[in-house]
């Protein structure tokens, strides 16, 4: 990861997001409160409007106050989710992590998020996209596996009961959709794995 | 003042300010009260900033018990007291408890002059274990 471009990262993950911001949306408004979308987009929009900001810090000061930034402008109970996941990652990434450090630090970061949400694998959630992803890396697979293996896992997420979140008030009746969480993290996986490539 | 203070976080400003109404009007001005409610923009919801400043309004030194409703306002909650940090996070509890019947039974804690940790054990005995 030596040559990445987090300002460039940064603009092209906002674009994601706000491409899917209506999916995301209806993915959420079947079994959540469908603010997902929209919250996502505004928090990726407040990233981006400062992208070169976060660009010119050293890796794990960018992630952290990326993180932050987005805890404070996505609202609902993913700001917090989100923002842990990148405040997480700053902390045990290296300035110029290899594949063993990233895949360390995302180990550490996924328990944070785990923390955070009181969750586990499993209980239909963006967890069941962030393992998946876990093991692809500690199993050494190129960014294209990685973001396959990420889309699957969300996928995997539709005959999941949801137990975590809003969704879960919905008992049996949350089998069948794609959990949006998942969804979005899933794109993320791809934006990163295809933005910083083969390198990671 | 020395008395714990007791934040309300809701999802809506109204059950938030309809709460902290009943806290006043059955406690007391003995208790530092602080309420926030919906996402800021307008929709249901809670947001970290929000919380952090009616932690901020309610501050005592004697600590701060927050009142949340559904699960966001917890995961907003917690991750509030974590940007707040040290020292102050270790005098901040997130109860669980119901938020109306919660509110009131902690600020009546509270207002006696009750340390935080009991003001949170009043507030959980409410809930259903």
């Amino acid at each position: 990861m030596a040559a990445l471009n987090l300002s460039r990262l940064i603009v092209v993950a906002a674009d994601t997001i706000a491409t899917h911001a209506e999916e995301l949306t209806a993915l959420d408004q079947a079994i959540g409160d469908g603010d997902h979308g929209l919250n996502m987009k505004r928090g990726f929009e407040a990233v981006r409007s400062e992208a070169e900001a976060f660009a010119a810090k050293p890796l794990p000061e960018a992630l952290k106050a990326i993180g932050t930034k987005l805890v404070m402008t996505v609202g609902g109970a993913s700001g917090p989710l989100f923002g842990t996941l990148f405040m997480a990652l700053g902390k045990e990434i290296s300035a110029a992590p290899d594949r063993a450090n990233l895949t360390l630090a995302f180990g550490k970061a996924i328990e944070a998020v785990a923390a955070r949400g009181k969750s586990q694998v499993g209980q239909k959630t963006m967890l069941d996209v962030l393992q998946p992803v876990h093991e692809a890396l500690l199993q050494g697979k190129t960014a294209a596996e990685i973001a396959d293996d990420a889309d699957a896992a969300a996928e995997a997420t539709v005959p999941m009961k949801a137990l975590r979140g809003r969704a879960s008030f919905l008992g049996d009746r949350s089998i069948g959709h794609m959990d949006a969480g998942a969804r979005s993290t899933a794109l993320l996986v791809r934006t990163v794995a295809e933005t910083v490539g083969e390198s990671a | 003042m020395s008395n714990v203070g007791i934040v309300i976080v809701s999802h809506s400003p109204l059950v938030a300010e309809g709460t902290a109404d009943m806290v006043r009007q059955m406690v007391g001005d003995e208790v530092p009260l602080a309420w926030c409610g919906g996402n800021g923009h307008g929709g249901l919801g809670t947001n970290v900033e929000a919380i952090m400043s009616a932690i901020d309004r309610a501050w005592s030194e004697a600590g701060v018990a927050i009142l949340v409703d559904l699960g966001g306002a917890e995961t907003n909650s917690e991750m509030a007291v974590e940007m707040i940090g040290e020292p102050r996070a270790q005098k901040i509890i997130v109860c669980n408890a119901p938020i109306v019947e919660g509110a009131v039974m902690a600020a009546t804690e509270a207002s006696g002059g009750a340390s935080l940790r009991e003001v949170v054990a009043t507030a959980h005995e409410l809930s259903p274990s």
